[in-house]
This record gives structure tokens, C-alpha cells and sequence, in this order.
């Protein structure tokens, strides 16, 4: 167990230094560098550009040094906590992103909870009652939900919300909460705006779990050792819960590990059409306006916890499931 | 037998009495005895494999209706300019999110026609909102028909053309089966225009990724040891990252100067990229369990060179099946096209596909008013769930020995 673990950190680590090596890549791509924009933005709001205060800036942030410099530079201040500066904000970049990010984390993993209990008591059902009208309702469910884009669906519900209901289903926050600080009714304010992204994140992963359950549990109960169970009287309940469930439950953990990306994945492009004050219109926003600085932090914190969470479930399930570290 | 029939192996007519009589003697068993095979008689014995396969993909209702569906969407994305009735980029303010136009065949006094027609629209102020709204003129009324003559186009940019699958007989006339957009062109004609960008990105997307698929998946197969060590870890980086928070710093990074043609490459090969990873995989895992086969062998003792055990003996066992999951990734593609378009860093216009079509409905008070905006979101969906199904159908079909 103890050689897993060390194994799979030392492929974290290489894979954080892959996906540093990107993000870097993405500051580098656009023409010119952070001084000629910064320069640009000036110009274009009237003031004068002072080429002594350019150079003194490029100096300031290490542009004059060779490539590979500014990579180890840029990397060893991401270590001590400095993201590099935002100059369409005006702020350094790690006053911006934290709570962002964190709120985008809270919406995926929350998803990733709704998603397994819904596909594990869906998928359940559907198994015991094949060929039910429910088992057909959530089949149908299932393969549209899977068809569906969640950023399509999302503006269907902003669009059902605006035009029947007349709200904006939008946010996480209603307006007084805004900008208020955390505290309790914050949270509660929190959960009543929750559920539309919920919904709109989980529809394509609980159809995927459905389906993967239902066929699982099938194959299972169509086993031998069921009957044998049952023609010695014991309940059906019991006979479900104690082998079967437990068995097909196998391939559903496993799909943990990769749940997350799609995810944070998902939550980026819906955050963009909720307008959530989540990492993903900041990112956009970002990346339009070339804030490379904002751009890159945002890609490389998103990727990086992602891997850290994979890891952790991957460890969660070789503890769980000792054949997986034999692998 | 029983344990035989689950082996793939080459379909071949049995042996002995076969040879010698035209007609199949009764007592033998058939090879196969499979549900899907039992209307086909005889020809079972002497039917290739890829026969096998569509006769049991033929079994999958709605496999083969998706499977027609794709047909339809790829002639539609082949012969836009004959299908779509107006030019997508001719705009006219006047019909600025015009409604859609119902086809009817009783006019307002009841009479039938046996043409269809459509009315005209006239704006009026709606006197509760103040606001203008389109309303049905029913005293013009436009004859609708098959193979009309409208505006010139240019097919494929190769010669002009006047003809259209359908419009209206005036070709003066206005006529907006799906509504209008922003400013007032057709959404069908645009719908149609974008289904040659977004079904044509699927398609080259994936076979790019085929490419890096079987490349990477059958070193890391077929010669195993380090390089599928290393391949392994790639291809678990690859998937283990967020993608389209990294594809979006990528694609923004495409120069906006850059022909729209450029664009598109730059785009899909981006595409591309998300793809492989699980095409390696189901590649390397087929190399690995044929290497073992006893053919494999025979054919290596033959002296049949690397080259020739891997192209003539190995890739014509699981072609079937990398078709199946290259159908089942070509959604991907597709939905990673839209998004990153609706979100303005894919392709932007005046390049027409689903995604920037979609760009429209991003302000909601525009999808409030014209909720046709989001129609191009229902190309989408039916293409998606079409290509789902065929793969789920080929998936099925691709072992057509196995029970």
C-alpha cells in the first residue's frame, strides 16, 4: 500500500510539473508580453507611455531574462504564494482567485455527491424493476441527459426561469448577499441558489451512472449464487444488498477518479452562462482581455487541485479495493 | 462447440461435406448459432465478418434510425447551399427576430390549397408593451414549392447555383421557417450552413485522433516494457486534467487574424487532442490480448515481418471495434466545438457553426423574445444522441460471435 502511495505521488509531481510547463506555455503564446499590453491598455485610455517606466517594469518582473529563467521565476513565486499581477483588475492575482476557485470546487464536489446517491438509487431501481414504466422514464432520462450539452441546458433553464417564472435563476448569491461576508445566512442564501447549477452539472453524470449501474446490477443478478439465495428464503432485500449491490457498486467507485475533470470541466462553461462568481467567467474574461497572468494561475490552480483530488480518490480506492494496487 | 463460438476467428464454411455438396447436410451444427442469424439460412455459412456485423447491427431499431439520421446530416452538411433556402449571411434589419413562419395549407377563410404557403409578416405595436412585434400579413400570401429558383449561390465556392431543395416561389419573398436572428437572417439557412462546420470538426477531429490513437496505443500494445510505461502515464495525465479550462487558454491563443480556414484546422486539431486518449486505450488493450493468439504465433514463425502481423493479421480482427468507439467519441468532439465557440474562443464568425450560432443566446433577454435562438442547440442534442446510438449499436455489433 505504502509503495502505491509513493508511486502515484511521484507521477502527481511530474504531472504537476506537465501541467506548470502549459500554463507557462499559455503566458508565454500571445505577441508581445505582459509590458506591451500593459502598455496597450494605457494608451488606449489616454495616458502617455513612459519607456523608462516600461523597461524599469520589464526589469521589475523579469521579462528581459531567457525563457527558461522566467519559467524557474515564475514557478518559485507560485511556490511562495505569488500568482503575478492582474493589470485588468489592478490586483495581484492571488487576491482574486482563491474564493473562486473554492466556490468553484464546492459546486463540482457538491455535484459529485447529488450524482452518485441519484445514480446509485436510480440505477438500483431500474435494475430490480426492469422493463417497469419507471426503468423506461429514467432509460429515456438517461440517454437524453447524455445527449444534452450542460451549457444548452443551463440556458433552457435561464430561459424557462426569465419567461415563466420571471426570475433570473442566475448566481449563487441573491443581491444582498453579494458582497456581504461569509457567515451563516450567507450559506443559507448559498443553498437556496445551489440547485440550478446542481441540476444543470449532475443531469450527464447521473445519466452515465444510471446506466452503468442498471447494467451492472443486471449481469449480477442474473448469477447463480442469486437463485441459490433466494430458494433458501432469504429476503429479497437481504439477497439485493448483501452481494449483489456490493459487487456491481465496483466499476461505479472506479469512475470517481475521473469524475472530477468533467466536472470542473462542466462547472467552467455553465458558471460562464449562470454568471456564478465561480473560477469560469473570471477565467473567460480573462483570457479574452489576454490577462495571461490571471489566465494561467486559474488554469494551473484548477488543473493541479484536480489532480490532487484524483489522487486522493485513487488512494481512497486502492484502500478499498486491494486488487486495484496489483494492477 | 459452446466454447468455441465466443473465440473471434475468421468465418469459414465447415469442412468436409461442404466441400463436396451443394447442399448443407442437416446434421452438421450450425456454426453460429446465434438469435440474429436465424432468418438468414444457409448463407450463414459462407458469410464474411463484416456481414455478421451488419446483420447484427441491423437488430438495433434505434441504431439503424440514428444511423439514417447521420446519413441525412451529412447530405445536409454536403449540399447546404441546395438545402438551405436563403443565403445564411444575407441580413435585412427588417426582420430583426422575426418568428417563425407556420407552413399551412387552409388560409384564414378556410379555403384549401394544395401548395403550402406561408404569410407575410407585418410589424404592429403591441399596445400592452409598447413593443414592436411581428405579426401573420393575411392578405400576402407566399405559395411555397420543391426545386425553386432563388438567389444565386456559389456551391462550394466552385460555380453558381439558382435552384434550391425548397422556398418560396417569389424568391423576393420573405421567408423564415425557424425565425430570424439578431439581424433578421434566416436560422434554418444558418442551422443548415452550420452543420458542414460542426458534423465536418467531429469527423476530421476524431480521425486525427485515430491517428495519434493507434499510433500511441499500438506501440504501447504491441511492443509493451517501457514505452507503455511511459505512453500509460500520458495518457493518464491527459485524463486526468480538466480539459477545456486548458483548451480555452489554447484556443485564445489562436491568432484572431488568422483566415477562417486556418482557424477551423487550428481549432480541430486542438479537438483532436482530447480524443486519443481513449482510443489508445481500447486499441492497446486489443493489441495486448491479440498478441497472445495463436495466429499471431503462426504467422511470426512464418517469418511474416513486424509490418505485415500487425497490418494484414492484427488491425482486420478489431477494426470493428475501433469504429465503435470512434463513433462513440465523435460527440465529444462535436460538444467541445460548440462549447468552446458559444464561449467566443473556438470559431468565430463569419464562420457559421452550431456553437457560434449559439454565441446569440448568451444574452438572455434576446433568447426571451426569440426563443428560437436556441434551435441550433437541438441540432446538437439530435446529433449527439445519433451518434451515441450508432455507437451504441456498433459496439454491440462489432463481436458478432459473441452471444
Amino acid at each position: 500500500m505504502l509503495q502505491y502511495i509513493i508511486q502515484r505521488l511521484l507521477l502527481m509531481m511530474i504531472t504537476l510539473v506537465a501541467v506548470s510547463l502549459v500554463s507557462f506555455v499559455i503566458i508565454e503564446l500571445p505577441p508581445g508580453d505582459y509590458v506591451t499590453a500593459y502598455a496597450a491598455t494605457l494608451a488606449s485610455s489616454g495616458d502617455s507611455v513612459d519607456q523608462a517606466r516600461l523597461d524599469s517594469l520589464r526589469k521589475q518582473f523579469g521579462l528581459d531574462l531567457p525563457i527558461y529563467q522566467r519559467y524557474l521565476k515564475w514557478t518559485w513565486d507560485i511556490l511562495h504564494g505569488d500568482f503575478g499581477y492582474s493589470f485588468v483588475w489592478n490586483k495581484p492575482v492571488s487576491e482574486l482567485i482563491w474564493e473562486r476557485i473554492g466556490l468553484t470546487f464546492a459546486i463540482s464536489i457538491s455535484a459529485l455527491i447529488v450524482t452518485w446517491v441519484l445514480g446509485f438509487l436510480i440505477g438500483v431501481y431500474s435494475a430490480v424493476r426492469q422493463y417497469s414504466f419507471g426503468d423506461y422514464l429514467f432509460t429515456t432520462f438517461s440517454f437524453i441527459g447524455l445527449g444534452i450539452p450542460d451549457f444548452l441546458l443551463a440556458l433552457v433553464l435561464l430561459w424557462i426561469g426569465f419567461r415563466y417564472f420571471n426570475t433570473n435563476v442566475g448566481g449563487l448569491f441573491s443581491r444582498d448577499y453579494q458582497t456581504a461576508a461569509w457567515s451563516f445566512a450567507k450559506f443559507v442564501d448559498l443553498l437556496k441558489h445551489l440547485w440550478v447549477p446542481l441540476i444543470v452539472l449532475g443531469v450527464g453524470g447521473t445519466a452515465g451512472l444510471i446506466r452503468i449501474m442498471r447494467a451492472n446490477l443486471l449481469d449480477e443478478l442474473r448469477k447463480p449464487y442469486v437463485e441459490t439465495a433466494r430458494a433458501k428464503g432469504v429476503s429479497e432485500r437481504r439477497l439485493l444488498l448483501r452481494y449483489p449491490v456490493r459487487i456491481a457498486l465496483n466499476p461505479f467507485i472506479s469512475t470517481a477518479g475521473w469524475a472530477l475533470p468533467g466536472l470542473i470541466n462542466g462547472a467552467t462553461i455553465i458558471s460562464v452562462v449562470l454568471s456564478l462568481p465561480t473560477a469560469g467567467p473570471l477565467l473567460l474574461n480573462a483570457l479574452l482581455a489576454q490577462d495571461m497572468y490571471l489566465a494561467a494561475s486559474f488554469i494551473l490552480i484548477l488543473s493541479a487541485l484536480t489532480i490532487i483530488g484524483t489522487l486522493i480518490s485513487d488512494i481512497l480506492l486502492a484502500w478499498l479495493d486491494p486488487r486495484i494496487r496489483y494492477q | 462447440m459452446a466454447q468455441e463460438i465466443n473465440k473471434p476467428r475468421p468465418a469459414s464454411p465447415p469442412v468436409g461435406n461442404a466441400l463436396f455438396s451443394t447442399t448443407v447436410d442437416e446434421d452438421i451444427e450450425p456454426p453460429l448459432a446465434l438469435s440474429y442469424l436465424e432468418d438468414q439460412g444457409d448463407k450463414i455459412y459462407t458469410a464474411t465478418q463484416w456481414q455478421l456485423t451488419w446483420w447484427r447491427f441491423r437488430r438495433h431499431k434505434m441504431a439503424m434510425a440514428s444511423l439514417g439520421l447521420l446519413v441525412i446530416l451529412y447530405l445536409v452538411a454536403i449540399f447546404s447551399e441546395f438545402i438551405a433556402p436563403a443565403d445564411p449571411n444575407i441580413y435585412d434589419e427588417k426582420y430583426a427576430y422575426a418568428p417563425p413562419q407556420g407552413i399551412h395549407f387552409i388560409d384564414s377563410s378556410g379555403t384549401f390549397h394544395l401548395r403550402p404557403f406561408v404569410y407575410g409578416l407585418k410589424s404592429e405595436r403591441d399596445m400592452e408593451t409598447m413593443r414592436m412585434v411581428f405579426v401573420p400579413d393575411e392578405e400576402t400570401m407566399y405559395p411555397l414549392g420543391f426545386f425553386t429558383v432563388g438567389k444565386p449561390t456559389k456551391f462550394w465556392g466552385l460555380f453558381e447555383m439558382d435552384r434550391h431543395l425548397f422556398g418560396p416561389l417569389d424568391p423576393n419573398a420573405a421567408f423564415f421557417p425557424l425565425g430570424g436572428d439578431r439581424l433578421g437572417r434566416d436560422m434554418f439557412s444558418r442551422i443548415v450552413y452550420g452543420t458542414r462546420i460542426s458534423m465536418s470538426v467531429g469527423l476530421v477531429g476524431i480521425l486525427l485522433s485515430l491517428a495519434l490513437g493507434i499510433f500511441f496505443g499500438g506501440i504501447s500494445g504491441y511492443y509493451g516494457g517501457i514505452w507503455d510505461t511511459i505512453i500509460q502515464r500520458v495518457i493518464e495525465f491527459f485524463r486526468s486534467i480538466p480539459t477545456i479550462p486548458l483548451w480555452m487558454g489554447l484556443s485564445a491563443a489562436v491568432p484572431k487574424e488568422w483566415s477562417p480556414l486556418r482557424m477551423y484546422f487550428a481549432i480541430t486539431v486542438l479537438l483532436s487532442l482530447i480524443g486519443w486518449t481513449g482510443l489508445a486505450r481500447v486499441v492497446r488493450g486489443r493489441f495486448l490480448s491479440l498478441r497472445e493468439e495463436d495466429f499471431v504465433l503462426a504467422a511470426k514463425l512464418g517469418g511474416s515481418s513486424e509490418m505485415r502481423i500487425i497490418f494484414r493479421h492484427m488491425v482486420p480482427s478489431f477494426t470493428s471495434h475501433i469504429i465503435a468507439s470512434l463513433t462513440l467519441s465523435i460527440p465529444s468532439v462535436i460538444l467541445a466545438e460548440t462549447a468552446l465557440s458559444f464561449l467566443g474562443l473556438g470559431l468565430r464568425p463569419p464562420v457559421i457553426s452550431w456553437g457560434v450560432l449559439l454565441q446569440e443566446s448568451q444574452n438572455l433577454r434576446a433568447v426571451a423574445t426569440a426563443p428560437w435562438l436556441l434551435m441550433p442547440g437541438l441540432a446538437v442534442v439530435i446529433a449527439v444522441l445519433a451518434f451515441n446510438f450508432v455507437g451504441d449499436g456498433l459496439r454491440d455489433a462489432a463481436d458478432p460471435y459473441a452471444l
